[in-house]
């Protein structure tokens, strides 16, 4: 609904226009200086190098490993959960840090709920950008995984929506994470259960490979299912099975953007 | 038929669980006017702002702001409402002139009405010069000015400002109070909260004194020194040991003991000095000044503004 005041229209549902505003804040950060844009790069090239390491380094070792029936090098097997790492890892760091700063500390929100912004709407913003940067990671990570040769330029089509998914589902629960963080020290379990899932998702082992009690452990966990549907996308096999990695991503998103905004009014309207 | 007030409260109450920082005020702001929460810290000042500003939901009472109800109409008041805190929160990533243009769009303003908009602003409040410069570096009294500007993107018809010269040198409260007075003449009406007596007497039509959570009373500075002081004050000091309370019965209208001081109220302040050195008492100092808004509140609560 848009109602008129002072001669502007205000709308009163969810507006296109104020979530573009939070997110423009955003961009205009990026041109404070080069602060950010080393943050940036480094979030590239962290899960490169495990790639190169790891996945063409000990994959040298290892050799082939099954996929969907047949056999790939490790590096194909390694690199589209790489993929998703990133993807994870550049949405996290945009909703934990940096909303956290500006929820506790710069108190950016308090200003922002002053005018017609609503808080679903900061929410919504700050998720945007946080899956632009995850997209701006993806896009460098599926070039490279292509002129390796670890995916088909088709595949790389196939698993970009997919990091775009991940994205939005792991930023959307990091920004209700943040909201219930109480200091900086409890980045420390955050960058710990980051580290868990990196390492047991299924990244650098089929995840049938585990012992029966952990494979079912690992498969109600949340970068399993990135790393399957990102992988089915970009090596193989793509089936209807992989729905259920999307609804459950989606579940993630929505999840956390509700609580988010929840969290947003109830600690800052009050 | 009267305009109705852009504020209007009725048996307003802010409760944070079993702490009630506002205790059932009635107000009315009318608009053009500048009105003014006088009160020491813990007053209720700052909550009741919260509520006008539509960030805080009353916990009872009325409360209607331009005709509007604050928690379903909180999208379309604040569109309306220029809100300068109390906590200085302008954004350290962006330049001075992108925390204007920011906080614009944020209120659904074009790209280009915002850089207008926030070029118009810095120099009405003299920071043009510092458009492309950080906002760390800037001094208190420019943080405060910007943040006023900020404020004002949106043309807005009502102004709160909570403590806006809180903290700041006398050179710098003076500007802005210079400024806030040319908003008002272009009729912009002014809501501010203030613990500084000056303040209050320089920039308010009208004006409520909080303690406690309740409105204690309300005029203006004019109507509140004439009820409850008198015209003029004599401030006396004592050298320490010395009982003078009880030997100044009857001088003036009436006495407060302060921990370092004697206020005595009196419709002439030189008659009551001569009474004093008549009776043998020889203070260490002696004060004759017009009496304050601060006699007056001193007078409501038996306490001082600023401790």
């Amino acid at each position: 609904m848009t109602v008129m005041v002072a001669g502007r229209a205000v709308r009163r549902g969810i507006s296109a226009g104020r979530v573009g505003a939070v997110l423009g804040r955003n961009v205009g950060a990026l041109r404070s200086g080069p602060a950010y844009w080393l943050v940036l790069l480094s979030g590239f090239f962290e899960p490169l190098l495990y790639l190169l390491s790891i996945g063409v380094g000990v994959g040298a070792l290892v050799g082939a490993v099954p996929v969907g029936g047949r056999m790939v090098d490790y590096a194909v097997f390694v690199a589209p959960a790489m993929l998703a790492v990133s993807a994870m890892s550049g949405a996290l760091a945009e909703t934990t840090f940096n909303v956290f700063f500006k929820f506790k500390y710069a108190r950016t929100y308090d200003a922002v709920l002053a005018t017609p912004v609503r808080p679903v709407e900061i929410a919504l913003g700050e998720l945007t950008w946080a899956v632009v940067r995850c997209l701006f990671y993806s896009v460098l990570f599926l070039g490279v995984m292509v002129v390796l040769g670890l995916t088909s330029v088709g595949g790389a089509l196939a698993a970009f929506p997919a990091a775009a998914l991940v994205g939005v589902a792991f930023g959307a629960v990091g920004m209700a994470i943040s909201t219930f963080l109480r200091g900086w020290q409890d980045f420390d379990l955050l960058t710990t259960g980051q580290f868990t899932l990196f390492l047991f998702s299924g990244t650098f082992s089929p995840v049938r490979d585990y012992p029966a009690v952990f494979e079912v452990v690992v498969s109600v966990t949340p970068l399993y299912h990135a790393v399957e549907l990102v992988r089915g996308l970009a090596v193989g096999p793509a089936g209807w099975g992989l729905l259920t990695h999307v609804a459950y991503l989606v579940v993630m998103a929505v999840a956390g953007l509700w609580v988010a905004s929840r969290r947003i009014e109830k600690l800052l309207l009050v | 038929m009267a305009e109705e007030p852009l504020i209007r409260a009725r048996g307003l109450v802010k409760r944070f669980g079993g702490f009630t920082a506002v205790d059932g005020i009635d107000v009315a702001v009318e608009r053009g006017e500048a009105f003014g929460f006088l009160g020491p810290n813990g007053a209720g000042k700052s909550s009741t702002m919260r509520m006008i500003s539509c960030v805080s939901a009353p916990t009872a009472g009325e409360l209607r702001i331009l005709g509007m109800d604050p928690v379903r109409d909180g999208v379309a008041i604040r569109a309306r409402l220029g809100v300068c805190p109390q906590l200085g929160n302008l954004d350290t990533d962006l330049s001075v002139f992108e925390n204007l243009t920011t906080y614009a769009r944020y209120f659904g303003l074009s790209r280009a009405e915002a850089r207008r908009r926030a070029g118009e602003l810095l120099e009405f409040v003299q920071l043009a010069d510092r458009a492309k410069g950080k906002v760390e570096p800037l001094s208190g009294g420019m943080k405060q000015r910007l943040l006023i500007a900020r404020a004002m993107v949106n043309d807005p018809e009502i102004m709160l400002l909570d403590e806006p010269t809180t903290g700041l040198d006398p050179q710098a409260r003076h500007l802005l109070w210079e400024r806030l007075y040319q908003l008002k003449q272009r009729g912009v009406t002014l809501v501010l909260t203030t613990h500084y007596m000056d303040e209050a007497e320089q920039l308010c039509d009208r004006l409520v004194v909080m303690d406690g959570g309740r409105i204690v009373a309300e005029g203006s500075p004019r109507e509140l020194i004439g009820r409850y002081s008198t015209p003029e004050v004599v401030e006396l000091r004592f050298p320490a040991g010395l009982d003078a309370v009880g030997k100044l019965e009857g001088v003036g209208e009436r006495v407060d003991a302060l921990p370092d001081r004697l206020l005595v109220y009196a419709r002439d302040g030189d008659a009551a000095v001569a009474e004093v050195h008549r009776r043998g008492l020889e203070p260490s100092s002696v004060l004759v000044r017009r009496s304050t808004l601060e006699d007056v509140f001193l007078h409501l609560t038996g306490r001082t503004l600023v401790e």
